[in-house]
């Protein structure tokens, strides 16, 4: 337990990366661990690209990942995957949500999405793809993906000790608890 | 017990715990969530005060009273509230305050990246600066006891990565605090020049005190490591030293940064073979240490501006960089973007049209600015768009030429400090157009309520100020309401200013597609009828894409507000429902 663990979440905004954040640090804090972490609100909210970062073990300091210092990169989006993805460590992983999100200059047909991202990141690093939104999608609510995405990376990080489906439930309202509980399980699965 | 906490909730954490009962703060990042979170205590009145200014004067009234308060603000927040700031470092205190500025270096959500430390010693008054939500929450009790021991207000400064950082918080009870009884003292609270001057002789002894607290006070402390090396740091940048360097160095970590422990610097500067100081934006510690004739490494190594990272300390000390994985692919930026369904875009679109000068100011109405709409000209500061607007158009006018000059102001930023620019057109019979963006509820910065939106922070109804009555009380002789889901309604109102002398204000008034419940709707483009002319994508709608020489609409994002139905010049969207009326 002692070496500190850096786990990168990276997304667009509105995706969620907050919940499973909190998520994951109540439980490594449940489980002894310290925690840090650190997130960018505000601004980038609308729509922007945005990271959550935490980093646990016995004693930590820096709240922020400095570049090649993450264990693992969870990237809710393909090509935030790419854009984040000096930040890895060398041998470390990358757990990609497999879904496209076209930035507004996309959309707008100023410029492309860049093709081939998987291929990409397969090529330079330990890269598991999963389809957490059809997932999500197929429990009845696409929201979800970010549960599913954190059930890979707790059975990544070999976390299992830890009664994560409890901490879903202090986390999520009522109505959603069955569906991210569902959500979590399938993450599990998966890996 | 022990909790994640981010470091604004642990500062309202803190303000329970020791006995604060009176706090307000104006929204703004990374503060906001200190009074957000604070509002869950049912002990501590708390409000949103219309800008930083009142809630620094409302905190300073309570305390004169007696209570315990707290004042946040982001870091341009304390520009506004600098002026009762300065004159209550004269006046002290009766029951504790703490005034709380988050600062941002790197601007993920500012206009600047000022560093406030400069405020405490201008202000002559004492400044903690936490570095993680533990000491977030210590250092509010170790503020309000120096704020009443040494009758100062305090300010305890984070920076982004310390009030949006989490970490993990002890939690501790509630420290019941008595008021403090009121006594009118007109020498100390009435600061007419023949009081202020001897109150300034107050501060400066004050000042002399402090000295002494601060190298002694245990927030101010050194941790002895390898010798061959000193750091002096603050705030966050000393997690970053220690997750760098460990126990290889020396560090002198102050919590207490003004006034500065020049005993102990010295002392740490004699013990260590080669001195540095790391900290964020301006060289605040390191001008101190230079002034002490001490030789030191700072600014030549560490970046001035925006934020520091472990990354950029290793690069520039040890020389070293991490390993990591590097490819060469350029992925499309991903700024953020106004909503599907926002307001504001149809004020834009047609003010875009009409190629007007558009003075804009500080809101989600910012992102008009960004391509396709490019709609606005200037973003200054809070309030600078009226009134920048009535500067624009006078030099013109007084040039010998006539044009008329627009300018867009959010709900919460026009109460903030767009009403007194309002007052100075009227006033200076200007004839510049203010178009107050009323999306009936503070945006930008998520979604707090604010003196037009009916509700308090805690929760109460309130009397909801109305803004276009309130243009009329002013003297404002023609006041527009306009739904901004209506293109034409908007035309037809910056038609009749651009034709008008008098005096006008247009109030786009409709909901944030933000605010539950989500508007139902969905727009379709009929590909029969669509002629691919691209018109739909010049709003800038994030629902609305072009892929493969195909247009279509995402139903999962379209709210239905139909302005992309509007200007269609081939009535290829069919709109199934759209948002209701709003007037
Ligand atoms: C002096 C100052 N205080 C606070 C902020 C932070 N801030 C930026 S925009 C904004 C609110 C804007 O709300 P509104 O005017 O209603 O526009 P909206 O975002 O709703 O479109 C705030 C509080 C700031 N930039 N400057």
């Amino acid at each position: 337990m002692a070496e500190v663990k850096s786990v990168l979440m990276v997304g667009v905004g509105g995706q969620g990366t907050i919940l499973a954040s909190n998520v994951l640090s109540e439980g490594l804090l449940k489980s002894g661990y310290d925690v840090k972490m650190s997130e960018v609100h505000g601004m980038s909210q609308r729509g922007g690209s945005v990271n959550t970062q935490i980093r646990f073990g016995e004693k930590v300091y820096s709240p922020v990942i400095e570049m090649g210092a993450a264990d693992v990169i969870v990237a809710f989006e393909k090509m935030e995957a790419v854009r984040w993805l000096n930040y890895l460590k060398k041998g470390g992983t990358v757990i990609v949500n497999t879904v496209e999100i076209p930035p507004l200059s996309v959309l707008i047909g100023k410029e492309e999405y860049p093709k081939d991202l998987l291929e990409i990141l397969k090529s330079n690093a330990h890269t598991i793809a999963v389809e957490a939104d059809k997932i999500a999608e197929g429990l009845g609510n696409v929201r979800a993906q970010n549960i599913v995405l954190l059930g890979v990376l707790v059975k990544h990080l070999g976390l299992m000790n830890i009664d994560w489906e409890e901490v879903i439930r202090n986390n999520v309202p009522k109505k959603y608890i069955d569906l991210n509980i569902q959500a979590f399980r399938k993450g599990l699965e998966l890996n | 017990m022990k909790k994640v906490m981010l470091g604004d909730e642990a500062v309202a954490r803190g303000a329970y715990e020791y006995g604060v009962t009176f706090a307000a703060a104006y929204p703004g990042t990374p503060s906001t969530e200190i009074l957000e979170n604070i509002a869950q205590y049912k002990e501590i009145y708390s409000e949103w005060a219309p800008n930083e200014k009142v809630a620094v004067e409302a905190a300073i009234g309570a305390s004169i009273a007696g209570a315990r308060s707290l004042a946040a603000m982001k870091h341009v927040g304390l520009n506004v509230a600098a002026d009762p700031l300065f004159t209550f470092a004269y006046t002290g205190v009766n029951g504790g305050c703490v005034i709380v500025t988050a600062d941002d270096p790197g601007m993920h959500s500012s206009q600047n990246e000022q560093d406030n430390r400069y405020y405490a010693k201008f202000a002559k008054i004492p400044m903690l600066e936490p570095s993680d939500s533990q000491e977030c929450k210590d250092f509010v009790g170790i503020a309000l006891d120096i704020s009443e021991k040494y009758d100062t207000p305090v300010l305890l400064r984070l920076t982004t990565r310390v009030a949006h950082g989490k970490g993990v918080v002890e939690l501790g009870e509630r420290k019941p605090v008595e008021m403090k009884p009121y006594k009118k003292d007109i020498p100390k609270y009435v600061m007419v020049p023949a009081n202020a001057q001897k109150r300034h002789v107050v501060v400066e002894e004050r000042l002399k005190v402090l000295e002494e607290l601060t190298e002694k006070i245990e927030i101010n402390r050194i941790e002895w490591g390898g010798r061959d090396i000193g750091i002096i740091t603050s705030g966050i940048s000393y997690l970053y030293v220690k997750e760098v360097f460990g126990d290889e160095v020396s560090v002198l970590k102050l919590g207490m940064t003004y006034p500065l422990p020049s005993k102990l610097i010295r002392k740490f500067a004699e013990s260590v073979k080669k001195l540095y100081v790391v900290e964020e934006l301006e060289p605040y510690i390191e001008e101190h240490v230079r002034a002490l004739g001490i030789e030191v490494i700072g600014k030549e190594l560490i970046p001035r501006i925006g934020e520091l990272n472990p990354g950029i300390i290793r690069k520039a000390i040890k020389k070293e960089e991490l390993p990591h994985v590097s490819v060469e692919v350029k992925v499309p930026g991903r700024p953020p973007m106004l909503c599907a369904g926002c307001p504001h875009r149809g004020v834009f679109y047609v003010l875009r049209k009409k190629r007007v000068p558009v003075l804009g100011d500080i809101g989600c109405y910012t992102l008009g600015a960004a391509p396709p709409l490019e709609a606005i000209d200037t973003c200054i500061c809070m309030g600078a768009s009226i009134s920048g607007s009535h500067g624009f158009q006078k030099a013109i006018e007084h040039s010998g030429r006539k044009q008329k000059i627009f300018s867009v102001i959010g709900d919460s930023t026009f109460f903030h400090s767009g009403i007194t620019g309002l007052i100075d057109i009227v006033y200076n019979k200007g004839n510049a157009v203010p178009i107050i963006l009323d999306n009936r509820i503070t945006a930008m910065t998520g979604h707090q309520h604010n003196p037009g939106t009916g509700k308090t922070l805690m929760g109460e109804d309130a009397p909801e100020i109305d803004i276009a009555k309130l243009s009329e009380a002013i003297g404002v002789k023609r006041v527009r309401v306009v739904n901004p889901f209506k293109l034409k309604e908007i035309e037809d109102a910056v038609d009749e200013a651009m034709n008008t002398d008098d005096t006008m204000v247009i109030i786009a008034k409709g909901p944030c597609a933000l605010i539950p419940p989500k508007p139902q709707g969905e727009c379709k483009i009929d590909q029969e009828k669509c002629k691919k002319c691209g018109m739909c994508l010049r709003i800038g709608c994030p629902a609305i894409s072009k892929k493969d020489g195909i247009f279509s609409i995402d139903p999962d994002q379209c709210t239905g507000c139909t302005v992309c139905q509007q200007v269609c010049p081939f009535d290829a969207i069919e709109c199934v429902s759209h948002r209701g009326e709003v007037k």
